[in-house]
């Protein structure tokens, strides 16, 4: 059960990431040509603010505060009662707002596979394929070091 | 007696009205669009985030066509924004070590794990302008390389195997990390507090003060252990639900300077360190940050605090280019009141000076004089 549970929310955790870094115009697309519906009462936003962005000192040590972020976040509740959350980088209102219904939808045992293949499948292939792309392409940098003989024998 | 004058309002209505039409320039010339600057003008676009201390892309390529270019006007822009949004909370600590890397190169070790990954990187160019790109010629998709992707630890976790190298830097067990954008600054401060100060500082007085420290003015022996640039998960706890929300990536650039140290009192021989974080690609900035940071620590580890770049209050005080400019700009308005009493001032000093001076002289003197 606790098993069950914990691979519940990385997945779930797993849709905001790839909704977090998909175009708001992507989502709305797919979102349409899903017939996903996005009747959902507004709960809180969708509003903007910020988010502090720490690192660590040395990269593994005593946090510190970098600078901020702009960050929306929306919460939603649809008529089957699913509450849904979202918060994500950029100031994308309509984004942040049907992120939250995706995750409400998600929630709700019949409607979480058209979520996972009609939005979510399509949108992590695009970014995992561009995310190949680019490693391949720094890839392409990379310094192959090679040792000069001098000299005889 | 304060007397107040008004005026000045059609003049100033009408400077900003010119103001909006010089920004257009010649309007036969396409208007530039927020995406053109995010793709094409992008390393400005960094700066503005880092020393504006917001990630925001558009915000900041909005910033930049408003200032027409002017970086420090466009940062201040971005700085006076940032004051209009609510606070939602602090990230979780991003991870460095996973990044997804973009550019990769270290001055330490030539083999190391990963390898050295120049990525786009203005290195070894030739710094001759291109009139193939005034022209407008296309530009071929770059090369790839399939690869399987290798882990890529930090060079500092490197040296560290061998115990020659100080430990990422740590911080008492109960500190919780200081924000200048909530309480004012106070010396001496805490290292976190500095490097956030340092990350937004600005990029001139910084590199200034690092290559200071190279050029002899608090010597440090420094060497690039690692630079890398490219994008981390940001993540942020929230109580509405039971995991920290992925809220997407951004792009940082990190740098590991590595110091020479020959020990004191308080410890060993061994190689100490300075750290560099900032948003964007901005290279230049975090080995500058990196510099200072180590000289800033010379109190931390004993050194004798001789030069600019260790006065952590001469440093700090001064990194800020929004207060800075602020400062230095407000020069230039109105201080007709205040100019008048020291045009005052000076004329009766004068007088009595002039005075003085007939006093001493011998009397024939005097009349020639006169």
């Amino acid at each position: 059960m606790r098993g069950q549970e914990a691979r519940d929310q990385a997945a779930r955790k797993a849709v905001m990431a790839t909704l977090a870094q998909a175009s708001g115009d992507d989502i709305a697309r797919l979102w349409n040509e899903a017939g996903l519906t996005s009747e959902a009462e507004l709960l809180r936003g969708p509003e903007t603010g910020l988010v502090t962005v720490r690192g660590r000192i040395g990269g593994g040590g005593a946090p510190f505060n970098v600078g901020e972020a702009t960050v929306t976040r929306a919460t939603v509740r649809l008529p089957t009662g699913q509450v849904g959350h979202s918060y994500m980088l950029g100031r994308d209102r309509k984004k942040a707002k049907l992120a939250a219904i995706a995750d409400a939808l998600w929630q709700d045992p019949a409607q979480r596979q058209s979520v996972e293949t009609a939005l979510v499948a399509p949108l992590r292939a695009a970014q995992a394929e561009a995310s190949e792309k680019r490693h391949a392409e720094t890839a392409a940098t990379k310094v192959d070091f090679f040792t000069m003989v001098r000299g005889e024998d | 007696m304060y007397v107040a004058v008004k005026g000045g309002e059609a003049a100033i209505a009408n400077a900003h009205s010119l103001l909006a039409d010089r920004r257009r320039g010649d309007r036969s010339v396409p208007a530039l669009r927020l995406d053109q600057i995010v793709e094409q003008l992008a390393l400005g676009v960094d700066r503005v985030m880092s020393e504006g201390s917001l990630y925001d892309r558009e915000l900041a390529a909005l910033a930049i066509v408003q200032a027409r270019g002017d970086m420090i006007e466009a940062i201040f822009l971005v700085r006076a924004y940032r004051t209009t949004l609510p606070r939602f909370g602090y990230s979780n600590p991003i991870d460095t070590g996973a990044m997804l890397v973009e550019r990769r190169v270290s001055a330490t070790y030539k083999d190391l794990p990963g390898g050295q990954l120049l990525g786009p990187t203005f290195d070894y160019t030739h710094r001759l302008l291109d009139p193939e790109l005034a022209a407008g010629a296309d530009v071929a998709e770059p090369l790839q390389r399939a690869g399987e992707a290798e882990a890529m630890p930090r060079v500092s976790a490197i040296l560290a195997r061998e115990g020659l190298i100080e430990p990422d830097g740590e911080m008492p067990q109960d500190h919780v990390p200081g924000d200048i954008t909530r309480e004012p600054l106070e010396f001496p401060m805490a290292r976190d507090i500095r490097l956030q100060a340092l990350s937004r500082g600005d990029e001139g007085f910084l590199l200034a003060l690092g290559y200071s420290t190279q050029r002899g003015y608090a010597r440090n022996h420094p060497f690039v252990g690692e630079i890398r640039i490219g994008e981390v998960e940001l993540e942020l706890d929230v109580p509405e639900l039971p995991f920290a929300v992925p809220l997407g990536r951004v792009r940082v650039t990190e740098c590991q300077m590595v110091n020479q140290f020959k020990g004191s009192a308080k410890a060993p021989p061994q190689f100490t360190r300075g750290y560099g974080l900032v948003f964007g690609q901005s290279e230049r900035k975090a080995m500058a940050m990196a510099l200072c940071d180590r000289a800033l620590r010379a109190a931390e580890l004993g050194e004798d605090v001789v030069a600019a770049a260790q006065d952590e209050e001469f440093v700090i005080s001064h990194s800020d280019n929004v207060q800075a400019t602020g400062f230095v700009e407000h020069l230039k308005l109105p201080h007709y009141v205040d100019f008048q009493a020291e045009l005052d001032l000076v004329r009766r000093m004068r007088a009595e000076h002039d005075a003085r001076e007939n006093a001493d002289l011998p009397e024939e003197k005097r009349e020639a004089a006169e």
